[in-house]
């Protein structure tokens, strides 16, 4: 534990890319595989499920303390972070503990979701007892189920490819899927022995950047495969000895809720591995996201909800045939097999392949894209057709061109704290567009200002409150903020019967008046016309 | 309620005396707890602070200022008032303001701290009827480790910047923090630079009997000469800004109580934050009305709601009064004239 909350300290401590691989590479090499192993599950973004509720845990820091909750709440509100609040809340215990993490989580994690609520209590205040501030923190991360720090897993990646002594996209590919956090399973992950999981494993996703320059300039378009952007949820397919499997691109098991997925995978060949989109489809379209949003987050799905909301697999690549792994090979390669594999299989299964647009020159391809929204696609693909399969997020071998976002100038109206990085400024945003002579909150936002902007806009609200409620405070309707959002849909799960799709803060509109914010009327006839 | 004070756009007021502390406009005649920029400004006529805040106070409200210095302690009588200024532990020349009158005592504390700083008096409680009290770091997540091993952690963290070659560079509000910070800086590691809007106030501290270790003011020639060795004690707003290049590669630390917080240092993208404060943490603020004896509590800047609401649970008389003070600032850019003031007056 003490190692652990060491790296904790120096990931939380320094920005320097450098330094946190260093650090990562360091604590593998000195920690035993056991304690190893947790590190590694928790740092790149695995959890468990969350052992304690946070409302017994603000209700046990109040007994310990003998400070109300209130008070617990509004300090809460004021780090806002739960597990460090309540760390810092705990009286002192410099000292610390020595228990190694691996035993840490046998003793004093695992066991708390099979007991009881007052002897959860007992072992929760026990370890209080023993676990300096650092080491509580990193500890109510782990048991809440909310441990995230500033590390990109590319970086744990690197730390541990480097203690290896592999490639960091090797590594990348042997952290996927299921592995246990033991000894054994993280050994087999130095060695590459196989464990009991790696049958399952997906690949690593290849991911694509945003377009920066205009189209033109990428060159020779015969370079080029264009494919429609699908808006959708990322997965691989796998069919190996027998079993399927879908893996989202969160690398979650998702084979259960997409029944009609895993039967095209059963009628596979064996030893094939597809990439490609969950869509929500119909009639040889795709529906708004909104309609897939059903399916996700259910465990199991009733014959009502396959109806309601069915779903199809757009594939986009082959990486695995016959049980090779041919992401060695240039797109080119990849998709003659692919057309083959996806023509082999019966139209009654929900397979599809993602057609190649057709692309004869760049001011054809510019004109597609104009055309994506009426295709309710989000915009373009581009992927250099002599390119393997890569890692990460490379520039210039896969490029998302994604269509102009809506825009809409919106009025501030609520404000609330931020969480993390932000914690303790007013950095979440509730935007209101007019309805009836009120300001009608459409869109939450949180991003896109500067750090600049975000201490200006944070200091006005504190000046210009209204009302509170709760962490939430009403703020004077003064300021203006162009919005952008990705798609805009009628519906019923939200108040004003509109949604909007990744709203964000395009800039801070200094130049006007809230009287001359957007109506709502011109909101819902553009989600109209944009109906499927 | 009591009728000594009173609250008015201008600041605290007495009627009886006729005289405000620390106003936020100009008046006639001004009481000043300490020379902190939310508490002095300028444009004031007349000011009456401790003789040993005196030549700090001058600094902020101008040298030709009319500013008339009060031993810590001495009695004043003004009208039908008497006033004391007592020892507030906050910065150099803190003081509190004790206000008697009809057998009524008031005691307004401006900022105060409860631990031991080498470069101040220490807090003295001062029994009263109503205590004025600051809430700057009112909620018990503030709880501050003692000074000195604060201060052994900077020394610390200074070498180990040196091991990997770097310049130490830390930020600390230039009136009373930086001075706090330089006290305690173990000179034998290396070389002290100072920024200048730190250097301006260096001398008065000194005149004032504080020991301090030996500092430069940086330049070009002495930040090139000590890079990778020395440390460099900056105000906040020098943050990424050019002068900070002279410097080579540098780690950056800042020493504020709102260090506390991992993402108030994270949000600044520091290497290192350390929780040393010039205000008193939760416990120090309770300690400190308790020690007043005062059943009548003003609870002014900071987390006020939160403190008064404790204190009311805890049987005492609160109120929360909206004042124009600041607290402990990070974004802080030094006060130069009066165009500041009349910036700061028009946000608050």
């Amino acid at each position: 534990m003490q190692r652990f909350t060491r790296l904790f300290n120096e990931m939380d401590s320094t920005t320097r890319t450098t330094e946190k691989v260093a650090a990562l590479e360091s604590y593998f090499q000195e920690s035993p595989p056991e304690d190893a192993a947790w590190a590694l599950y928790f740092l790149i973004g695995r959890k468990i499920k969350r052992a304690v509720t946070t409302r017994l845990l603000r209700e046990w820091v109040s007994a310990e303390t003998a400070l109300p909750l209130w008070l617990v709440e509004e300090s809460y509100e004021a780090v806002g972070d739960l597990a460090e609040t309540l760390a810092l809340l705990l009286p002192d215990n410099p000292g610390g503990t020595h228990l190694p993490l691996g035993r840490l989580i046998r003793e004093r994690v695992l066991p708390l979701k099979v007991i009881d609520v007052p002897a959860q209590q007992a072992l929760v205040v026990q370890t209080w007892r023993e676990l300096d501030t650092r080491q509580r923190l990193v500890w109510h991360k782990i048991i809440t189920g909310e441990f995230r720090i500033g590390v990109a897993r590319t970086l744990v990646v690197r730390g541990l490819a480097n203690f290896a002594g592999v490639t960091a996209a090797e590594m990348a590919h042997r952290v996927m899927g299921h592995w246990e956090p033991t000894a054994e399973d993280f050994t087999g992950l130095l060695t590459n022995q196989p464990h009991a999981a790696s049958p399952g494993r997906p690949y690593p996703f290849f991911l694509a950047h945003p377009l920066e320059s205009p189209v033109a300039e990428l060159g020779d378009i015969s370079q080029w495969q264009a494919e429609w952007k699908w808006d959708g949820i990322r997965a691989q397919l796998i069919r190996r000895q027998g079993e399927v499997l879908v893996w989202s691109r969160g690398e979650e098991l998702i084979t259960d809720r997409f029944p009609e997925i895993a039967e095209i995978g059963r009628v596979l060949p064996d030893g094939v591995v597809l990439d490609g989109e969950i869509l929500a489809w119909r009639d040889d379209r795709p529906l708004p996201f909104a309609v897939l949003q059903k399916r996700i987050g259910r465990k199991s799905v009733g014959p009502k909800l396959l109806v309601d909301a069915p779903v199809a697999f757009m594939a986009y690549d082959l990486l695995e045939l016959d049980g090779a792994d041919i992401r060695g090979q240039l797109l080119g390669e990849r998709r003659l097999q692919l057309e083959k594999l996806a023509s082999s299989v019966h139209r009654d299964f929900r397979l599809h392949l993602s057609p190649v647009v057709p692309a004869s020159g760049w001011p054809a391809v510019e004109q597609l894209h104009a055309e994506a929204r009426s295709r309710h696609v989000e915009g373009l693909m581009l992927k250099r057709r002599d390119a393997p399969y890569g890692v990460g997020r490379p520039k210039g071998i896969w490029w998302k061109w994604k269509s102009q976002p809506y825009a809409v100038d919106a009025v501030l109206i609520y404000a609330q704290r931020g969480h993390g990085r932000r914690a303790s400024l007013y950095t979440d945003y509730t935007f209101g567009v007019w309805h009836e002579g009120q300001l009608a909150p459409i869109a939450k936002a949180y991003s896109g200002l500067t750090d600049d902007e975000i201490r200006q806009v944070d200091q006005f609200i504190r000046g210009h409150t209204l009302d509170r409620f709760g962490p939430v405070r009403v703020v004077e309707p003064q300021l203006v903020f162009e919005l952008h959002f990705e798609g805009i849909q009628i519906s019923n799960r939200h108040k004003i019967g509109l949604a909007v799709r990744f709203p964000r803060i395009a800039r801070w509109r200094h130049d006007k008046q809230p009287a001359e914010a957007d109506h709502l009327d011109t909101l819902r006839a553009l989600a109209a016309s944009h109906a499927p | 309620m009591t009728s000594i004070i009173q609250l008015t756009d201008r600041g605290l007021y007495c009627t009886a005396g006729d005289f405000y502390i620390d106003p936020w406009a100009p008046v006639e005649r001004a009481i000043i707890t300490h020379a902190h920029s939310d508490h002095a400004r300028p444009g004031s006529t007349r000011y009456l602070t401790s003789s040993r805040g005196a030549p700090l106070v001058r600094e902020r409200v101008g040298l030709d200022a009319i500013v008339d210095g009060l031993p810590l302690g001495e009695p004043l009588t003004t009208g039908a008032v008497k006033i004391s200024l007592h020892p507030a532990g906050h910065i150099l020349g803190s003081a509190q303001v004790r206000i008697e009158h009809g057998g009524e005592v008031c005691v307004i504390s401006g900022d105060y701290k409860l631990a031991a700083d080498p470069t101040c008096d220490p807090f003295e409680p001062v029994r009263c009827h109503t205590f004025v009290t600051e809430s700057t770091f009112g909620l018990p997540i503030y709880r501050w480790r003692p000074a000195a091993e604060i201060v052994a952690a900077i020394n610390a963290w200074w070498r180990a910047n040196q091991d990997i070659g770097r310049t130490s560079v830390i930020y600390a509000y230039a009136v009373g923090k930086a001075e706090q910070v330089v006290a305690g800086l173990d000179p034998s590691i290396g070389p002290i630079l100072v920024h200048g809007a730190v250097d301006r106030f260096l001398p008065h501290y000194r005149e004032a009997g504080v020991t301090l270790p030996a500092t430069e003011r940086a330049t070009s020639e002495n930040a090139a000469g000590s890079r990778g060795r020395a440390i460099v004690v900056a105000p906040p707003s020098a943050a990424h800004t050019p002068w900070l290049k002279k410097f080579g590669p540098i780690s950056t630390a800042m020493a504020s109580g709102w260090m506390q917080i991992r993402g108030a240092r994270r949000r600044r993208s520091l290497d290192a934050g350390f929780a040393l404060s010039d205000h008193a943490d939760w416990q120090g603020l309770l300690d400190a009305i308790a020690a007043t004896a005062a059943q009548e509590i003003w609870v002014t800047h900071g987390y006020s709601t939160v403190l008064a609401r404790w204190l009311s649970e805890h049987g005492l008389q609160t109120r929360v009064i909206k004042t124009a003070f600041e607290g402990e600032l990070l974004e802080e850019v030094e006060p130069t004239g009066d165009s500041t003031l009349a910036a700061k007056v028009g946000e608050s």
